[in-house]
């Protein structure tokens, strides 16, 4: 006798298996997840990354210091500045050189439009993901505007190396001054419209509030650090703990959230925004009252000499040769410098053996460390809310893998 | 919030662990002691809960051919409240170094073992999932080691024949 | 009057109610107008194709208005950023993915020549693995030389004979690259 056996849905107990990457329109990168579903939820995860592994460590350690730069850049490339200046602070932390005041508030004000360039892509993209691309599209317009910028300063767009060890390769020109002033005007009024677009809106609320909420101290034991920190309440901002760069100097305050979920890590990178302009606005003041003309440190034999006295003149010459062929005295020890990257705290160990190349240089990654938990943090989720968890996360592919 | 000075930090540390941490120095100003494998957890433990080092920062690996212990693990931590960083450091031998994971303290040491491990070949006793993390999974040699060349050997775009040579 | 152009037609004799040409051309016009590009972004290159994608640039105007993410949807191929030895496998299943007629576009210095990262882990150039139509190059390339790269693989496209894709020198291309 057959007869036919009735199994309800509930007792099944059926699992699917879901390849979410290593190229998926939705991971904004390349990273793959294997995810146990029971429907739409997810049951666990694994990460698998190191696709796009360019081992940056050991290329650093067969390069001189001076081209250890367009590496940074490729890092984190929606704020590559944050990496040169914090690679240039590590090597002038070594070497012991102080940077004048003037040099320091431009650092600062290319730093914060990096900071801000990162910040609204990534709030951007988290738009895009919950279904509005319009909020997309008027920022990415302002990003345009922070490009244009970057290119009076140093010529590039996106892979800046912008900067020297000591200082930068050039004044900002007129042209750079007036148009950071027109950005900071312009951009106030088109992030208050992208807020009125999505920080009331119900649909974008009932997708993000709650959403991958993470308590400070689970935050903490995984060395969380950045903006997604700060959304868990707790107010590590390394710009403020151990300021670089004179940010001593600047007023601005270190938002916080409360519940760590995806709605709070938005906000406090919009707040971050502002504080970021407050910050440009004051360094374009204290610029004014520093003497003019002076853009990098007086270290003749660190910063490259001009190449027309290279040309005419013998010690220029001297100390070019010497630069490049890397004959620098340094101190055969080790230093640790970490600068607030986009993402978190963006740390460099350099260890120095007094040769041309660093001996071993290790990067402190905050994407790499931030996106340990999404796997642990994932299952119970359901796939929805876990695509915009990734997103919130702002993991930049580059930083990732290194 | 005031600061804790790296003298009284090196007295608290060689009050508890007297000979088994040595080696202080403050490269740059910040304190820097090495440690061996056995007493790593310990000293891990005791700054976190006793000395309030809560933040693992990094943990990271370096090569030094020419010493005994070549290979050397370098944790980075970082005191919160009192805002002081310290660097501990432990070497070990060149044959299948191995030392105990630091996954039972910090659940964020996890990815950063994976990746020493991934480049000096170093096997953190007791992780939960030691496997290669940047690399491929069929890759045999550490990458990292000094003894690795940079660029592939096996590659052909770079033969003399295609320079003239 | 708007200032928007038209694609000009292919030469051909014309008269009152009718238009002859050759079905080659007629096919090139169309398919050079309409390619759907299947953005491979990896890394920095790709972040230079968000601003191509975006209003400022807006690659829409030369006929690629929808980023196909399915690669059977697909005609063009952008592989955009540095391709690691992990990656290599997935490239090449998303490209034998992609349906007759496909096109490849190496965006910027990685995807052509492994670029600045000369080490062991980096794929030197993607055409170790796919075949490839166009090179851009630059590190990253501009949104304007995206576009250019683009403009160049629809002359390319829009000269192609119809019957080049069942070629035997088309079918010796691929099987030296291991692909039937």
């Amino acid at each position: 006798m057959n007869e036919p056996t009735i199994t309800h849905a509930l007792d099944r107990k059926e699992t699917t298996t879901l390849n979410l990457g290593p190229t998926h329109p939705s991971t904004h990168g390349v990273f793959q997840n294997v995810l146990e579903m029971d429907g739409e939820r997810i049951i666990s995860g694994v990460s698998t990354i190191g696709y796009i592994h360019r081992a940056f460590e050991k290329i650093a350690e067969h390069r001189p210091y001076y081209q250890i730069t367009p590496l940074t850049d490729r890092m984190n490339y929606c704020s590559s500045p944050i990496n040169n200046m914090g690679w240039h602070m590590t090597v002038e932390k070594l070497l012991g050189i102080q940077t004048p005041k003037r040099v320091d508030y431009m650092r600062v004000i290319v730093m914060e439009l990096a900071r801000i360039s990162d910040h609204l892509v990534c709030n951007g993209i988290l738009g895009v993901d919950t279904g509005a691309y319009s909020g997309f599209l008027y920022l990415m317009e302002q990003r345009e505007h922070i490009y244009e910028i970057y290119e009076e300063i140093c010529g590039a767009r996106l892979t800046t190396n912008i900067g020297r060890i000591g200082g930068f390769e050039r004044d900002f020109n007129d042209i750079a001054f007036a148009k950071i002033k027109k950005f900071i005007k312009n951009y106030v009024p088109v992030l208050k419209e992208f807020e009125v677009l999505f920080t009331r809106s119900r649909i974008f609320m009932d997708r993000t509030v709650g959403v991958a909420a993470v308590d400070a101290q689970t935050a903490l034991d995984y060395s969380w650090t950045g903006p997604i920190l700060r959304a868990c309440g707790v107010d590590y901002d390394v710009r403020a703990n151990e300021p670089y760069s004179s940010y001593e100097d600047f007023d601005f305050d270190v938002p916080v959230g409360e519940t760590g979920d995806v709605y709070d890590r938005y906000m406090v990178r919009n707040e971050e925004m502002y504080q970021s302009i407050r910050i440009i606005e004051q360094a374009l003041e204290k610029i004014e009252k520093e003497p003019k003309g002076i853009f990098h440190a007086d270290v003749p034999d660190i910063y490259l000499p001009p190449k027309e006295e290279v040309y005419n003149n013998m010690e220029a010459l001297i100390y070019h040769f010497k630069i490049v062929m890397g004959e620098i005295d340094s101190p055969k020890t080790e230093v640790y410098h970490c600068v607030e990257g986009g993402n978190g705290e963006l740390g460099f160990y350099l260890v120095n053996d007094g040769g041309r190349t660093p001996y071993r240089l290790h990067f402190r990654r905050p994407s790499f460390i931030n996106y340990q938990m999404y796997a642990p943090m994932s299952s119970g989720m359901l796939l929805s809310d876990a695509i915009i968890n990734l997103s919130s996360l702002n993991v930049i592919a580059g930083e990732l893998d290194a | 919030m005031e600061k804790i000075s790296n003298t009284a930090l090196i007295e608290q540390i060689s009050a508890r662990f007297g000979e088994q941490t040595f080696e202080f120095s403050e490269p740059i100003g910040l304190l820097t002691f090495e440690t061996s494998k056995e007493t790593i957890i310990d000293v891990l433990t005791f700054l976190k809960t006793e000395l309030g080092f809560n933040f693992l920062t990094d943990i990271t690996g370096i090569h030094f051919p020419e010493a005994k212990l070549p290979i050397g693990v370098i944790y980075h931590l970082h005191n919160f409240r009192k805002n002081v960083r310290i660097r501990i450091k432990v070497f070990l031998e060149d044959e299948h170094p191995s030392i105990p994971t630091a996954f039972v303290l910090w659940r964020g040491a996890d990815w950063m073992e994976r990746e020493t491990y991934d480049f000096y070949g170093v096997n953190f006793e007791g992780h939960p999932d030691l496997r290669r993390i940047l690399n491929m999974d069929d890759m045999v040699a550490f990458p990292m080691r000094k003894e690795f060349p940079l660029e592939d050997p096996n590659r052909v775009d770079k033969k003399d024949f295609f320079f003239g040579r | 009057m708007s200032d928007i152009k038209l694609a000009e037609a292919p030469a051909g004799i014309e008269g009152s109610g009718f238009f002859a040409t050759s079905f080659d051309k007629v096919v090139g016009l169309a398919r050079a107008n309409s390619l759907w590009p299947l953005p491979f972004a990896t890394s920095c290159c790709g972040i230079e194709f968000m601003a191509t994608m975006g209003a400022h640039y807006d690659l829409a105007r030369f006929g690629s208005e929808r980023p196909s993410f399915s690669p059977r949807q697909a005609d063009m191929l952008l592989v955009m950023g540095t391709i690691a030895k992990k990656m290599a496998p997935v490239l090449r299943q998303v490209y034998i993915q992609m349906a007759e007629p496909r096109w490849v576009i190496a965006v910027g210095a990685c995807a052509t020549s492994g670029g600045i990262f000369d080490s062991y882990s980096v794929l030197q150039g993607i055409d170790e693995v796919i075949p490839v139509d166009v090179y851009v190059p630059g590190c990253p390339p501009r949104p304007e030389a995206i576009l250019s790269g683009v403009l160049k693989l629809q002359e390319l496209v829009r000269d192609e004979p119809m019957r080049r894709r069942n070629s035997a020198e088309y079918k010796e291309l691929l099987n030296k690259y291991g692909i039937q």
